[in-house]
């Protein structure tokens, strides 16, 4: 795993968030399962009672075996298809469900066993659902924060402050919760999760369903926590644009299993060793029919004078390409576009990492 | 203890959303009301008392339970099965404050809005419409409010434990409408428990469910006084700590191997 920043955000503009509980990582995992048994459904009243009697069943492994380590300050990126378990382990960690097996420890306590002390420590915003009161004014699910985890006031009132301002909740603060749009009750939830100065930050989907200047806004409030008030954050996603703007390092998950966990460079690095030259041909350059033909490199799409050429990092260099291109073709202009990290990552999933991987090295899994 | 207060202070707040909901609600228990207190003029002209009732003290009865039925949750309320369901149980398992003590804290707000807005209407029909029994002593309303609090905190703890059926089942309504069955009848709603059969009363009146709708009716109607009173709050509070108590240890257990639904 990457070293990460322990002790990253003293101090900044917003303040620092009290010291957790106790010593050492954020989070600490090991050997983390959580298995599911799923009863049959009987429709109604008689059935449910039947049900109850009657509990044939089978087994589903949503976590297998996993571990991982998230010091202080870090910000880590947890993609997986969908059903891979992330959410799973998410409420793992926040204590909500008992793992099968395996430990868990949040700021060094188990959030199971210290559940009220951990949760004073922790946000948590579950992207598909809300903590907001779902019929009162935003401000109202907000006030009661303070109670519910004690805040002084001061605190309290600077906090508001700043995510009115941060997070421009000012045009809906008095809005029914169930009249705000998505992504500004998303803003809202952000909010809820982080009145108290919490250590953790867990966002299980922040940026679903929000569109692109939504989903802007809100990375960038994450970035900002994350940096100026040192806030640890892990959030799942299926949109790599969230990974790569926000997380240095990135988990994937896939069966209840860690896939990889490593740095989005190293990945990239190890995983994308294929590159795509993007040439625009000069109009009079004659060769319009036709794919181009360069060694090492193939075209992959056409269109007009706008050629791609796609070339691995084992066969040649970019530099060389170029060369080779332009001794042949007139050029107007040319760009090198850099692997996708999603279409990286599409390719883990389909294939596991072994074999998508060209060098066939080890899966960089956990200490 | 604040936050209780807080949380109480916004479930009243919501149900002020749905005036119009209770507007209609209030209709239908006055319209009940009235249908049910034809059959009693009927039977109290033909019969005289019965079992201590005179007709009056029966009418008052008769609208004391219709302006209950919303305050005590007799009828059930499955909000909390419905966060269970959905998974938004989550955001409330994750917060650092009692479980329990949320809902009940929620449904003392909701409570004490229905018992404004809605008892409060639907027994000044009755009183408008045929004339009740009220109390005779001043002390009456104290130990009419400490009958109430208690009444809400029982129909709560025993609905809160058919709502957290949703942990081991999909159709916790199905379970838990045949419990709602029995409370409805052994709760003192459909006839007083001073009408059920001599064999029968000493049990329906040692059950929890008295203490939800039949208890407060007696302290308002004055059939218990002195230490009767006593006795009769003494079995209320009895029953809605063991109930409560009962329900945290669900609670316990319901989370212990809690299966949140939903990613
Ligand atoms: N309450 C439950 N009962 C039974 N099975 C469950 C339950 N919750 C999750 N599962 C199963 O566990 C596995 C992991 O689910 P989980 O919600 O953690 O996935 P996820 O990675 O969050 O997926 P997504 O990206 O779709 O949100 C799935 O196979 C799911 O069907
Ligand atoms: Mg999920």
């Amino acid at each position: 795993m990457t070293a990460g920043t322990p002790d990253a955000g003293h101090g900044g503009p917003l303040g620092r968030p009290a010291p957790g509980p106790a010593g050492g990582p954020a989070v600490y995992v090991q050997d983390l399962c959580k298995s599911f048994r799923v009863f049959r459904h009987r429709p109604g009243a008689l059935g449910a009672v039947r049900s109850l009697v009657d509990r044939s069943s089978h087994e589903v492994r949503a976590v297998d075996g996993v571990s991982f380590t998230i010091q202080r300050g870090e910000m880590v990126g947890c993609v997986g298809p969908n059903g891979a378990g992330k959410s799973t382990t998410i409420k793992m960690l926040t204590g909500i469900l008992h793992p099968s097996a395996g430990r868990v420890e949040v700021l060094g306590l188990s959030p199971q066993r210290r559940r009220k002390e951990v949760a004073r420590h922790i946000g948590v915003v579950f992207g598909q659902r809300t903590q907001l009161w779902w019929d009162l004014p935003l401000i109202e699910s907000l006030d009661l924060l303070r109670y519910v985890y004690r805040v002084p006031e001061a605190t309290f009132e600077r906090n508001l402050a700043t995510f009115r301002q941060l997070l421009d909740l000012d045009l809906f603060l008095s809005t029914p919760v169930r009249q705000l749009s998505l992504g500004q009750r998303m803003r809202g939830d952000l909010a809820a999760a982080l009145l108290h100065d919490p250590e953790i930050l867990y966002l299980d989907e922040p940026t679903i369903g929000l569109d692109v200047v939504a989903k802007h806004r809100i990375r960038d409030f994450l970035r900002r926590i994350n940096r100026e008030r040192g806030v640890t954050v892990l959030l799942t996603t299926h949109d790599m644009a969230d990974v790569e703007q926000l997380c240095s390092r990135l988990l994937i998950i896939d069966q209840g299993k860690v896939l990889y966990d490593g740095g989005l460079a190293e990945i990239r690095d190890r995983l994308g060793r294929e590159r795509t030259l993007v040439v625009d041909l000069a109009e009079d350059g004659g060769a319009l029919e036709g794919p181009l033909s360069v060694p090492h490199a193939c075209e992959v799409r056409a269109d007009g004078p706008r050629r791609w050429l796609r070339f691995s990092r084992d066969d040649t260099t970019a530099a060389d390409l170029i060369t080779a291109v332009a001794s042949r073709y007139r050029l107007r202009d040319l760009t090198i576009e850099e692997p996708e990290i999603e279409a990286i990552v599409r390719r883990i999933y389909e294939a596991g990492l072994d074999s998508s991987s060209p060098a066939g090295s080890q899966g960089s899994t956990i200490e | 203890m604040r936050v209780y207060l807080e949380i109480g202070k916004r479930a009243f707040q919501r149900e002020l959303v749905y005036r119009t909901k209770n507007l209609a609600g209030l209709f239908t228990n006055a319209c009940f009301g009235y249908l049910r207190a034809v059959p009693l003029l009927a039977a109290f002209e033909a019969r005289g008392d019965i079992a201590g009732y005179n007709l009056q003290d029966a009418l008052t009865w008769n609208w004391t339970v219709q302006a209950l039925i919303m305050v005590v949750g007799l009828w059930g309320g499955w909000e909390v099965a419905d966060t269970i369901r959905s998974g938004d149980v989550v955001s409330d398992l994750s917060k650092p404050f009692s479980f329990l003590g949320f809902w009940l804290a929620r449904d003392y707000g909701r409570a004490i809005y229905y018992l404004l807005f809605r008892a409060l209407p639907v027994v000044l029909i009755g009183q408008l419409l045929f004339g009740l029994r009220w109390p005779h002593h001043a002390i009456t309303w104290a130990a009419l409010a400490v009958s109430l609090a208690l009444a809400v905190s029982i129909g709560f703890a025993f609905r809160f434990m058919l709502n957290l059926a949703a942990f081991w089942t999909t159709d916790a309504r199905g379970v838990g409408g045949l419990g709602l069955i029995a409370s409805t009848f052994l709760s003192g709603f459909l006839i007083p428990l001073a009408f059920f059969p001599d064999w029968l009363r000493p049990v329906v009146q040692a059950l929890p469910f008295a203490g939800i709708v039949q208890t407060p009716a007696d302290v308002f109607l004055e059939r218990v006084t002195g230490w009767a009173l006593m006795g009769a709050l003494g079995q209320q509070a009895l029953w809605a700590a063991l109930l409560l108590g009962a329900a945290q240890g669900l609670v316990v257990i319901a989370t212990r191997r809690v299966v949140v639904q939903g990613g």
